[in-house]
Order: C-alpha cells, then sequence, then structure tokens
C-alpha cells in the first residue's frame, strides 16, 4: 500500500533535481548527468510504486476506479466561495500519465549522458530537463484547474528554456520565442474558459467542478447553460476555449507552427517534450474535463473536427519534408490528431471506446514516438546533419538503430504485433462506429502515415551505399540502452489490456481485435510501405518525377500550406499596421508628449522662481521678516476679531 | 509709583528692535550683523521685563525669561563667533556678500 506521500515525491523529487542542478550545478561538472539520471531513476521508481498502488490496491471500489484526492491543502482563500488548493489527484488517467512521463523521461535523461557529452552546459541542460520533468507530473496530478494551469504555463516555460538551448543559433532563439509566444496565445483561451467554468461552478476543483455541472437539476448547471454570449451557451464558450488552450499545447491546426520550428532544440529534448510528453498535453486536458465534454455536443464536434483535420493535414506535409526532425514533428501533430479525433467521439459508441482508444494511443505513441526521436537523435550524432539528402545505407554502421528505428516505423504504421496496430484499431473501429466517411479519411491518413514513416526509414538506412570515414560509431552504451528499452516497450505496449485500467466511467472496459476489420488498416499500411519502398529503397528519379507531377499542390504541402506566411501576414501586415503602429503614435506623442510637457512646465516654473535662493544671507532676512509681518497682519486684523 | 507709563517703554523697545533690524539688513560685517541681533534680543528683553512690572507685578516669570535670553544670546554669539572665524579662515573676509555660495 502506497503511502500519500509517494505521490508528492513524484512532483517533488525532479523539482528537487533542478534546484540541485540549478544552484549547485557547476560544481558537479561533467557528473551532472549522473546526479538527474539519479534523480529520475529515483523519481521513476516512486511513480511506478504509486501507480501499480493505485491499479491494483487503492484505486478500485467493487472493480470501478474511483478518484483518489491523497494530498490537498488550501493555498490562497479569497473568499469562503473561491480558494485555490494545491494537492494530487490520482485517477486512471494521471497515474498511467505519470508512469509515461516518468519513464520516457528517464530514457531521455540516460540517452543525453551519451548524446550531450562534451556540452559545456551540460549541468544547465539537465537543469532544465528536470524543471520541464517537474512541471510535467505535476501538470497530470493538479487536483484543480488553477493548479493545472501553473504548471501548463511552467511547461511553457521549460519547453522554452529547451528548445532555446543553443542560444547562440538566432534559428533557435526564434524558434523557442515562436513556441512560447503561439502556446501563450492559446493559453489565454485557456484562461478564459478556466473563469467561465469556474465562475458557474463557484469552484476549482475537477471533481466538484465536473459534479455540479453536469447534473441538470443543479442551479449552476441551469446558470452555465443559460448563460450565452453571441448565441453561444456559456458552457460550449468555456469547454472550446480550454480546448484552445489544449490545441495550443498539442500542436493541433491551425495552432501548429511552432511545433516544427520546435526542432531546432537538442533532439532528446525534442524525443520529450514533442513527442510524448508536453503535447499530449491538450489530450490529457480534455480527457481529465470528459464528463463536460461529454456533455456538450458542440465542444465535442469541434474536438473532433480540429483532430481530423490536423490528423490528415500534417500527414500530407510530413510527405514532402527532408528534414527528418521535422518528419517527424508532423508526424505527432499526425498522430495527435488522431488522439483529438477519438476523444471527440469519446462519448459515443459502446461504452466510450473512443476515450480509451485516444489515450490507449498516447500510451504506445508515447513509447513509439519516443523511440523514433531518440532514433533521429543517435542518426544526428552520427551524421551531423538533419536532412535525409545527406543520409543513406546507414544501417550498416548502426544496427541497433537500425533495428529500433524499423520497429517504431512498424509500429506507427499499425503493422501487427506492435503497439501502434492495437490503439490505432481501437481508433479505426471508434471511426467506423461513428461515419463511414470519417473512417475512410482516417484510413487514408494511416496508409499516408505509412507511407511517409517508410520512406523515412529507407532513405536514412537504405537508398545507396554510404562511405563514412573517420566516424565515432553509433554512440556509447547509454545511447543505445534507451533505443532497447524503447523498442520493446514498442513491441510489448499493445499487449497491455488498456481497457482495464483507463476507461470512460472507471468500469473495466473489454477491447477486442476484430480480424476481418484489422484487414482493411493493415493492408493500406502495407501499400504505403510498398509504395515507400518501391520509391525510395534504391536510388532512382521516380520520387522526382512523381513530384514533378503533383505539381502545385507537391509545392503548397513542402511549404507547409502557406500557414506560416499567412501568420506573417496577419502579424506583420495587419496587426502591426493597424494595431501596433497607431498604439506606438499614441504613445509616443500623446501619452510621451503629456509627460513630456509636465516635465517642461516644472522646469520652467522652478527656473523662473530659483532667483529667490541667491545665497544672500541678508535677502533670506528680509524675506523672513517680511513673512512674520504678514503673519502679524493676518493675525491682527483676520483672525483678532473671530471669537475665540 | 506714576514717573514712566508702559507706552513709553514699548516704544522704546519698538525702536531699538528696528535699529537692530537696520543694522541686520544693512550692515555687511558679519560682527555688526550680530550685535545688531544683540540689540533686538536686548528689545525683546526690555518689553519682557516691562509687562511683567506693569502687568503681574506679583511675578516674576518674564524676569526669567529674559535671564534665559540673556544665557541663550551668549551662547548664540559664542557660535556665531565661530563661525565667523571659519568663514574669515576659508574666504579671508567677514563681508557677508562674500559668502554667497549656497544658491541655486
Amino acid at each position: 500500500m502506497p503511502h500519500p506521500l509517494h505521490t508528492a515525491l513524484v512532483v517533488l523529487l525532479p523539482l528537487a533535481g533542478f534546484v540541485l542542478l540549478g544552484l549547485f550545478g557547476k560544481r558537479f561538472g561533467s557528473k551532472a548527468g549522473l546526479v538527474g539520471v539519479l534523480v529520475l531513476a529515483l523519481t521513476t521508481i516512486f511513480a511506478s510504486m504509486t501507480a501499480g498502488g493505485y491499479f491494483f490496491s487503492n484505486g478500485t471500489v467493487s472493480g470501478v476506479f474511483r478518484p483518489l484526492k491523497d494530498l490537498s491543502f488550501t493555498w490562497l482563500a479569497f473568499s469562503p466561495n473561491i480558494k485555490i488548493e494545491i494537492g494530487t489527484l490520482l485517477d486512471p488517467i494521471s497515474a498511467m500519465m505519470i508512469v509515461v512521463v516518468s519513464f520516457v523521461s528517464l530514457m531521455v535523461h540516460l540517452f543525453s549522458l551519451g548524446y550531450m557529452k562534451g556540452e559545456e552546459r551540460l549541468h544547465a541542460y539537465y537543469a532544465y530537463l528536470s524543471l520541464f520533468t517537474f512541471s510535467m507530473l505535476g501538470l497530470v496530478l493538479s487536483s484543480n484547474i488553477f493548479q493545472i494551469y501553473m504548471f501548463w504555463e511552467l511547461v511553457g516555460v521549460s519547453s522554452y528554456l529547451l528548445i532555446g538551448f543553443y542560444f547562440q543559433k538566432p534559428s533557435a532563439v526564434a524558434a523557442a520565442k515562436k513556441a512560447f509566444i503561439v502556446t501563450r496565445f492559446a493559453d489565454l483561451g485557456f484562461l478564459i474558459g478556466i473563469l467561465v467554468l469556474s465562475y458557474y461552478a463557484e469552484t476549482l476543483d475537477f471533481g466538484t467542478l465536473i459534479q455540479r455541472l453536469t447534473d441538470t437539476q443543479s442551479s449552476y448547471s441551469v446558470g452555465i447553460t443559460a448563460g450565452s454570449f453571441m448565441g453561444i451557451s456559456a458552457l460550449t464558450w468555456g469547454l472550446v476555449l480550454v480546448f484552445a488552450g489544449g490545441a495550443g499545447k498539442s500542436a493541433m491546426f491551425p495552432l501548429h507552427i511552432w511545433l516544427p520550428d520546435a526542432m531546432e532544440g537538442p533532439t532528446p529534448v525534442s524525443a520529450l517534450i514533442h513527442a510524448a510528453t508536453m503535447v499530449v498535453a491538450g489530450v490529457f486536458l480534455v480527457a481529465r474535463l470528459f464528463p463536460l465534454y461529454a456533455f456538450n455536443e458542440v465542444a465535442l464536434k469541434v474536438v473532433t473536427m480540429t483532430g481530423l483535420i490536423s490528423a490528415m493535414f500534417a500527414a500530407v506535409i510530413a510527405c514532402t519534408q527532408t528534414d527528418i526532425k521535422r518528419v517527424l514533428a508532423y508526424s505527432t501533430m499526425s498522430q495527435i490528431g488522431y488522439m483529438m479525433f477519438a476523444l471527440g467521439l469519446g462519448a459515443k459508441g459502446e461504452y466510450g471506446l473512443g476515450y480509451t482508444a485516444s489515450l490507449f494511443h498516447l500510451f504506445t505513441h508515447a513509447f513509439f514516438k519516443s523511440l523514433l526521436f531518440l532514433g533521429a537523435g543517435a542518426i544526428i550524432h552520427l551524421v551531423h546533419s538533419n536532412d535525409m539528402k545527406d543520409m543513406g545505407g546507414l544501417r550498416k554502421f548502426m544496427p541497433i538503430t537500425h533495428i529500433s528505428f524499423l520497429v517504431a516505423c512498424l509500429a506507427i504504421a499499425g503493422i501487427p504485433p506492435f503497439a501502434g496496430f492495437f490503439s490505432k484499431e481501437e481508433i479505426l473501429s471508434t471511426a467506423y462506429h461513428d461515419s463511414f466517411i470519417f473512417y475512410l479519411l482516417l484510413l487514408l491518413t494511416s496508409g499516408l502515415t505509412a507511407f511517409y514513416m517508410f520512406r523515412l526509414y529507407f532513405s536514412i538506412f537504405w537508398r545507396r551505399e554510404a562511405h563514412l570515414h573517420g566516424h565515432h560509431g553509433e554512440g556509447t552504451m547509454t545511447m543505445k540502452l534507451p533505443l532497447i528499452v524503447l523498442m520493446l516497450c514498442a513491441v510489448l505496449a499493445g499487449f497491455v489490456p488498456f481497457g482495464h485500467f483507463v476507461s470512460y466511467n472507471g468500469q473495466p472496459l473489454e477491447m477486442h481485435v476484430d480480424l476481418l476489420f484489422s484487414i482493411a488498416p493493415v493492408l493500406i499500411a502495407l501499400a504505403g510501405i510498398g509504395l515507400a519502398g518501391w520509391l525510395y529503397k534504391s536510388e532512382n528519379d521516380r520520387p522526382h518525377s512523381l513530384a514533378t507531377a503533383m505539381g502545385g499542390f507537391y509545392q503548397a504541402a513542402y511549404r507547409k500550406f502557406y500557414i506560416d506566411e499567412l501568420y506573417l501576414f496577419v502579424t506583420k501586415k495587419i496587426l502591426f499596421n493597424l494595431v501596433g503602429r497607431p498604439a506606438a503614435w499614441i504613445d509616443r506623442h500623446i501619452v510621451n508628449g503629456a509627460m513630456n510637457g509636465l516635465a517642461s512646465v516644472t522646469g520652467s516654473i522652478s527656473s523662473a522662481i530659483k532667483g529667490l535662493q541667491s545665497g544672500k544671507l541678508q535677502q533670506y532676512i528680509l524675506y523672513f521678516f517680511a513673512g512674520i509681518a504678514l503673519l502679524t497682519l493676518l493675525l491682527i486684523y483676520r483672525f483678532a476679531s473671530m471669537p475665540v | 509709583m506714576n514717573a514712566v507709563p508702559l507706552t513709553h517703554i514699548i516704544l522704546l523697545s519698538t525702536a531699538l528692535f528696528f535699529t537692530g533690524m537696520y543694522g541686520l539688513l544693512t550692515r555687511r560685517n558679519m560682527i555688526t550683523m550680530l550685535m545688531s541681533v544683540e540689540l533686538i534680543l536686548n528689545s525683546v528683553n526690555i518689553n519682557f521685563v516691562a509687562f511683567n512690572k506693569y502687568l503681574y507685578p506679583k511675578q516674576l516669570e518674564g524676569v526669567f525669561f529674559t535671564v534665559f535670553i540673556i544665557a541663550i544670546a551668549a551662547a548664540e554669539a559664542a557660535v556665531a563667533i565661530a563661525i565667523i572665524i571659519n568663514l574669515y579662515r576659508t574666504h579671508q573676509s567677514i563681508d557677508v556678500e562674500d559668502a554667497s555660495e549656497l544658491k541655486y
């Protein structure tokens, strides 16, 4: 039986690691990495103990999982109604998330030992990693919506620090700023959403909030559905705005523009933040408030459509990119689109299959996507380039990376028996039960997924004979070990009976793989792989002629459908000219003018009267006596007549 | 005792006061200015003694004040002369017009 304090330790240990490395990091020198790994190993152990204890001993009441609020204390009490608590909330999704986050983080810490070797600011790197892990664990364990917002922003800050880690590079600085500003912009929606929801529910606590707003008899629920703005109910507004925050962090269309640029950070960072943890925070947030979303048709529709559009949009772009990390970034966006889509359909169908499917995909995706990123890290470490043009035939030089990368590609393509197959099956089956069009679109996307992943695979490891001279091998043991461990996870994670642990209503959900149903997705994935193999396995001019045949569409996809240009147009041309410039004019002429005018009036008055202070003693005496004489006259002629 | 009425004495002290004022405002020599201050103080002393004598003959407060003022005037003279000596050391002069650096 785990002690409640273990849950707190899961969050506090990485914080301690951050403080230790942040303050005394320089003293550890090259040992800073070991300290980081050690702290994270402890965290992972505590997280596993907590989650294990929750799932197998103290989480269930007669077979149904219930939320467990172990720790809670009031932090700020504004009024009897509004008080902000800090606490931990354990339920199936947060228990699942702490294991995933701490485990992937541990792998990344370990991998970084080799990858970042010789880095001068190693201690800062590990301090930032610890800060990020702390914020992410705090986020998933938050017991109320305000606390989650605080950790949400902390995650944003640490992501900013890590993306901009190579701050000597202007592109890294720009990418960090872009990531921070775009997600911050989305968080504005989140904040307004929080205010709307908590204003009507008069509480910030997740459990109470959901209970009050979903009970149609209660005055809270009546209030929020009656209150409306622009013809849309306050509940819908609140939920859509909260989702906007989630969409920003999860890089959903059209707030995805920061994710590809964020690849400027060190590659292990991308594996941690932009594959497994931070970008799924949006999915987690919607899942956390899911009973509320399930209550509102419109909000669910928004979630579903955003997910679907992002999944397809990103998959198309991923087929054209040549930077391997950008391909992976778009693939992440596409996979998160899958999760959002399934989550949006989670309230329908048999016992909320979509909900479980979405979180199952989150779970398996975390392993194979971080494996892909770490593999890409190992490749970049060897080749010193991000571009697939510089690669090819690497399978002989890095056998372990090759095998693990292949496994991860098979997993993401949805080939049985690898992890991605099982979770994608559930999502496709959710889509199939909802609408045939959605199903076809997702099927197409999953074919595209297989195609672009194997385009990546063949371009890196086959295509041509490589002649590397004086290379330093595949990497240290600390780089190979995480690849092997994650490869095992990518093979085995699909066999976890996920529905038993995580489901919409806490009751075990039996998930079954229907073999007949699997035929179409697997066939289309194989077709994608076959096409990729035909185009990219050996050097030929087929890809080029295909791209030429596609013409404008290929160009548009290669240029990411001009979304970045659109943003630049809106900000630079419209916002800067219509808002920025007038505001600057007002500041320069009216605000500054008023202040300068005040200063010059004061100045001229004082220079006019400064002659009084002449330094001549006798003048002062004269003023003094004149003053006294004046006072005396006043006393005699003005006040003497008054009755005392 | 009906020799001198109070008004005369007040006239005397007023004359003394304004003599002192005149000296204080017109003389440039600081020693002379100090002497003028003494004149002003003494005019006040006369007032005190006179009012005490004519209005409250049974009491002595006015006289006490006079004694105090004389004592304080002595102390003030000591301080003032010290200042004047220092001024002379720095400016080679005790003309008040020469010491006008403390201005805007």
